[in-house]
């Protein structure tokens, strides 16, 4: 009696399972991929003939300047984050343990406001006559103010500014398990603090440094409405031209096959994740 | 000297992070319409938000749509988090894997890949769609941190209630939900943050008849926000800081 109570317990949760997945998570993927390989169409969006034109569109020189513009973007903002994170991630896991649970709280209350609000706020910061400006001549540090608003330093600002909580997550997971005794280890067999630095704990982070770079790279890639709102008429990250072709163009076989590159690539990213060491424990948590 | 340096560093990071949300705050009390320079203390902004009903209105949907997401993506992130636990079964590989990619995926790809099957199956795009898109990218979180915390449950609990006669169901309901409810309230909390957070996923599977604060806010950038929309974040912040502190408050008292 138990038995068949406890089976049929068992069958509705697995059920549950796989058409959560089936039908929230897999369906909408794969319909992503096959309507990379369909025609466009006016009224129904897609259509038949199935053909690889719209993986030819993603050599267009002008989109091709946009990705490039939008890589380079990426990757100063992800090693910008990474360069501040890391000493700051480390300072705050070595502090003692309630304080810790205080700081890391700190790091998410400013994701209680929409990051659109924000990013909207940084306007009165970098613009002409904003607080940076204000506070620069005041200290005769700069004679005229900066024309930072409008322009890419603003939307690379507004980036790193958004997606530093992204890399001190991951990194704090990591850092805050690293065992003190290893330094010391380290010291005893002669290292300096540099070689133990760089020898012990940057490898002993490395999964985190991944899962980091990767959280803050593909979302620098894609955040639009940061290059809306700060950005100047040529500040488009790859992500305002995928919006493009769905909302304006409304070309979604070719806005799907840039969707599908960019999931291979994130694919790419991932497996180097898996293979950055011990995370093949893949109960880990990523923050 | 060197722990002083380390804490002026740390008090910078966190100085940045909170400089946007410090400014919103201060310029909602500016009495003037440009956010350039201070002109002295004011509540107008207050008083004319307060008559603004839409945009009252979609801060109320924004926080109605978090806690509902919050709620479902903890239903759902536990009973997945529990069978993974629990169970062997086919997939099982499959399933974890899709966590952390869900969790690693920029809101991009999922946006339009459940704006598409939502179209094409003719799911009109509403407070319905924004529920299930926002419940697929945090119940990840919420699955992940119950299994941390799982994994840390001793195992011979469960063993000896069922030793003792209990279910199943009397397993997990009277031994490992009490154990694990701090992690299930964590993910509660990581659901409602990242769902009042999420701009790219309303902004594909919102639709026009539903509209959150992020995208009246959108909209409202194009045409010039005026000071009372500092009001209005201002006033959210702090009401979702007081939702939360309370809801802490509760759950460590029952603790």
């Amino acid at each position: 009696m138990l038995k068949t109570a406890d089976n049929f317990c068992r069958q509705a949760v697995l059920y549950f399972i796989f058409i959560w997945f089936g039908v929230m998570v897999f369906a909408p993927n794969l319909l992503v991929l096959l309507a990379s390989f369909l025609s466009q169409d006016p009224v129904w969006y897609l259509r038949l003939p199935l053909n690889l034109e719209n993986y030819a569109a993603l050599s267009d020189p002008k989109l091709l300047t946009v990705i490039l513009k939008s890589l380079n973007l990426a990757v100063c903002t992800t090693l910008f984050c990474l360069v501040v994170a890391y000493p700051f991630t480390y300072f705050i896991a070595r502090f003692a343990r309630e304080r810790r649970a205080l700081f890391l709280m700190l790091i998410i209350v400013p994701f209680w406001t929409n990051s659109l609000i924000r990013n909207y706020a940084l306007i009165s910061i970098l613009s002409e006559n904003g607080i940076l400006n204000t506070f620069l001549m005041k200290h005769g540090w700069i004679s005229e103010p900066l024309k930072v608003l409008y322009t890419n330093a603003a939307v690379f600002a507004g980036m790193t500014y958004t997606l530093l909580p992204f890399m001190i997550l991951p990194l704090y997971a990591t850092l805050e398990k690293l065992d003190l005794s290893l330094l010391e280890a380290a010291e005893d067999l002669g290292a300096g603090p540099m070689a133990a630095f760089f020898r012990v704990v940057v490898p002993i982070s490395a999964p985190g440094i991944v899962a980091g770079c990767i959280m803050v790279f593909l979302p620098a890639l894609t955040l639009f409405y940061v290059s809306d709102i700060l950005g100047g008429a040529d500040s488009a990250v790859l992500g305002s031209v995928i919006r493009d072709q769905f909302m304006i163009v409304k070309d979604w076989p070719v806005g799907a096959a840039i969707n599908v590159a960019l999931t291979v690539f994130m694919l790419f990213l991932l497996h180097l994740y898996y293979k950055s060491g011990n995370s093949v424990d893949q109960e880990q948590p990523i923050w | 000297m060197v722990n002083a340096l380390k804490y002026l560093y740390v008090g910078a990071v966190y100085l940045v992070l909170y400089a946007p949300l410090l400014v919103t705050i201060c310029f909602s009390f500016n009495d003037s319409v440009s956010a350039d320079a201070w002109f002295g203390f004011t509540v107008k902004w207050y008083e004319r938000l307060f008559a603004d009903k839409s945009l009252i209105n979609s801060a109320l949907r924004s926080l109605f749509l978090a806690a509902s997401t919050a709620t479902t993506s903890t239903v759902v992130g536990t009973i997945i988090a529990i069978a993974l636990h629990r169970y062997r079964f086919i997939g099982q590989k499959v399933v974890y894997g899709s966590l952390s990619v869900i969790m690693l995926s920029p809101e991009i790809i999922q946006g339009i890949s459940l704006v598409m099957i939502f179209v094409i199956l003719g799911i009109p795009l509403g407070f319905s769609t924004l529920l299930l898109s926002h419940t697929v990218f945090c119940f990840p979180f919420v699955t992940i941190t119950v299994l941390v915390r799982l994994k840390g449950v001793n195992r011979n609990l469960a063993e000896a209630g069922a030793d003792l006669g209990a279910s199943d169901v009397d397993i997990v309901r009277f031994i490992l939900i009490p154990l694990i409810l701090p992690a299930v309230f964590a993910g509660w909390l990581i659901s409602f943050t990242l769902s009042i957070d999420d701009v790219i996923i309303s902004f594909f599977v919102g639709g026009k008849n539903y509209e959150i604060l992020p995208m009246k806010i959108y909209s409202m950038v194009r045409t010039g926000i005026q000071p009372d929309v500092n009001a209005l974040c201002a006033a959210l912040f702090f009401a979702t800081f007081a939702v939360v502190m309370l809801s802490y408050r509760l759950v460590r008292n029952r603790k």
